[in-house]
């Protein structure tokens, strides 16, 4: 189960119905907020990910169990694209890199929601979505050498700070992050 | 006022007959550059449905005032939806019954001509596919070439002729389509014929289709003769007809010729593909009228639906059959390929009798065009 902050029903629906109904639960989540479409129409694959990128969502994946398709949908958000970050720590995406290749003693947190997660990250990367790392910050020890991950390096410049403000004491901010990363990638789901 | 529903069988006839035709088609981008309804004097309009949802304002200065507009997608509910809009709007619309999947299944008979003493030779155009199977009928006996999945079409049309369908044949083991010929034949009793060369995996019993190894239909006997014709695929086999007919199966086309990579091995076939199609069917009468198992493009049909054109003819304005060297030859049909056929592997697989998906996978899997051949 990838904790989403919306599940829409659209089984049993066929086209255009489900992007219909997508439309709409779009607009009632916020931006950045994750939702799980369940739909039987095969087609709604190609059609969600075209109506996705048309609008800006980031259309994060589809599993399927027994003929039922899930698709993880994010709202977009304007903010993220904004270049600027204002946590000084930061490394390139290459950097980090080297420092897995390395196999140096760093931890890899992944702060975007759990479905982007789950679709695509890091192999060993660690997963605390920004809106639960203040009450899951108590996994992470505070003298690690961490580094903070996420799709465009905007979320992970906030969670960098309050880790910060937190008493971590090497905490570093990956830029830009998942959005264009080259290296090895791993998904935990089907 | 209400909404008009056309059916694929009635598209079919506007493109054949040449008439204005404007397409709005509502389906996402990649699938409608990948495949679409063409002909002669047909045009598109490509937006897909989610960019209509809240209302067809902004398309409304794009469609003609003066041209019957049909809104086409995948199934027919998004061509509904838009088409109830455009309704709303103030414009005529029709919707294509069944959407690009009835595109797809749609065969027309055609019937190419006679054959000696009242026999009969029809096509079956599968226009949204580009793919043609045969019936040859003689005295209340019909056999069949190359059939498509919709075996309903091939037994309907049988029943409306009166005649018994005795045998069926497959030209090679199809990459782009699945096979009605082992279907039919179980269902009506008659022999099914396969190339043993392409049969090495199958699951099933067949019989071997093997050179000049003729068959009659009908107590005047039409005599279908088999050619060993390799090259598109290693048992790809070619039917002489009434010694007025070439049935070449995927090996030539009107304009454009087989590829041999589809079973993987376009490097070693390429001298089987020139010898075919560069000796055998240069002994061959110039007058026999070439029938094919596809065509690619809308210009390949004839007036009248068909798609046929005498041997002779190929020899002079096919491209592929008029390349003198042989080492250019190999390399306009292994280095020039089109993309492979989606699915053509399961496909495969499906026509040897090792998968059995339903139906519904079956039509998932033959969806988008043919691209059987090299230009």
């Amino acid at each position: 189960m990838i904790k989403t902050d919306k599940v829409l029903d659209a089984k049993g629906l066929a086209c255009p119905m489900p992007i219909v109904k997508t439309k709409k639960a779009v607009n009632e989540i916020e931006p950045g907020q994750v939702l799980e479409i369940q739909a039987t129409d095969k087609g709604s694959t190609a059609d969600l990910k075209a109506w996705a990128d048309r609008g800006g969502h980031q259309y994060l994946g589809t599993t399927e169990e027994e003929g039922v398709l899930k698709h993880y949908l994010r709202k977009a958000t304007s903010d993220e694209e904004k270049k600027e970050t204002s946590y000084p720590q930061v490394i390139n995406n290459e950097e980090l890199q080297s420092k897995l290749d390395a196999n140096e003693d760093i931890v890899l947190l992944d702060v975007r929601e759990e479905a982007e997660y789950s679709f695509n990250h890091i192999p060993g990367a660690v997963s605390i979505p920004l809106g639960d790392l203040e009450n899951r910050m108590g996994e992470l020890d505070k003298n690690a050498e961490i580094y903070v991950v996420c799709r465009t390096g905007s979320r992970s410049d906030l969670a960098s700070q309050k880790l910060t403000e937190k008493g971590f004491a090497n905490i570093t901010n990956v830029v830009p992050g998942m959005s264009e990363w080259t290296g090895t990638t791993e998904k935990n789901v089907k | 006022m209400a909404i008009t529903e056309l059916t694929a069988k009635e598209v079919t006839k506007k493109v054949i007959n040449k008439e204005d035709l404007f397409i709005l088609d509502v389906r996402n981008e990649g699938d409608f550059n990948d495949w679409k309804i063409e002909g002669d004097k047909v045009q598109h309009l490509n937006v897909p449905y989610f960019d209509l949802i809240d209302g067809v304002e902004g398309i409304l200065d794009k469609l003609p005032e003066d041209k019957e507009i049909l809104v086409v997608c995948a199934k027919e509910g998004s061509s509904v939806f838009v088409a109830e809009m455009l309704d709303e709007a103030g414009v005529d619309a029709a919707y294509l019954k069944g959407g690009m999947k009835s595109w797809s299944e749609h065969l027309e008979p055609v019937k190419v001509g006679d054959l000696k003493d009242g026999g009969e030779m029809y096509q079956f155009v599968r226009i949204g596919k580009g793919c043609l199977s045969y019936m040859v009928v003689s005295n209340g006996e019909a056999a069949i070439v190359d059939a498509t999945r919709m075996t309903d079409v091939y037994t309907g049309f049988a029943d409306e002729l009166g005649v018994k369908i005795t045998h069926v044949f497959d030209t090679h083991l199809h990459a782009d389509h699945i096979s009605g010929g082992r279907i039919i034949a179980e269902e009506t009793g008659a022999k099914y014929w396969l190339p043993p060369k392409d049969a090495g995996e199958v699951t099933f019993e067949y019989n071997a289709l093997e050179d000049a190894n003729d068959v009659k239909i009908g107590n005047t006997t039409i005599n279908i003769h088999p050619l060993y014709s390799p090259g598109h695929t290693i048992g790809s086999t070619s039917f002489v007809i009434d010694e007025k007919y070439l049935l070449s199966g995927d090996i030539l086309f009107i304009d454009s010729i087989g590829r041999p990579d589809l079973a993987g091995l376009a490097e070693d076939w390429v001298g089987d593909l020139r010898e075919t199609l560069y000796n055998r069917y240069r002994e061959l009468s110039d007058e026999l009228v070439v029938l094919p198992a596809h065509f690619m493009i809308m210009d390949e049909l004839n007036d009248d639906g068909t798609v046929a054109a005498k041997l002779g003819d190929l020899f002079a304005e096919n491209h592929g059959l008029n390349i003198e060297d042989e080492e250019e030859f190999r390399k306009m049909v292994t280095e020039n390929l089109p993309p492979q056929p989606h699915a053509y592997q399961e496909i495969r697989e499906t026509n040897m009798g090792k998968i059995n998906p339903d139906e519904e996978k079956q039509r998932e899997m033959e969806i988008g065009p043919n691209r059987c051949a090299v230009r």
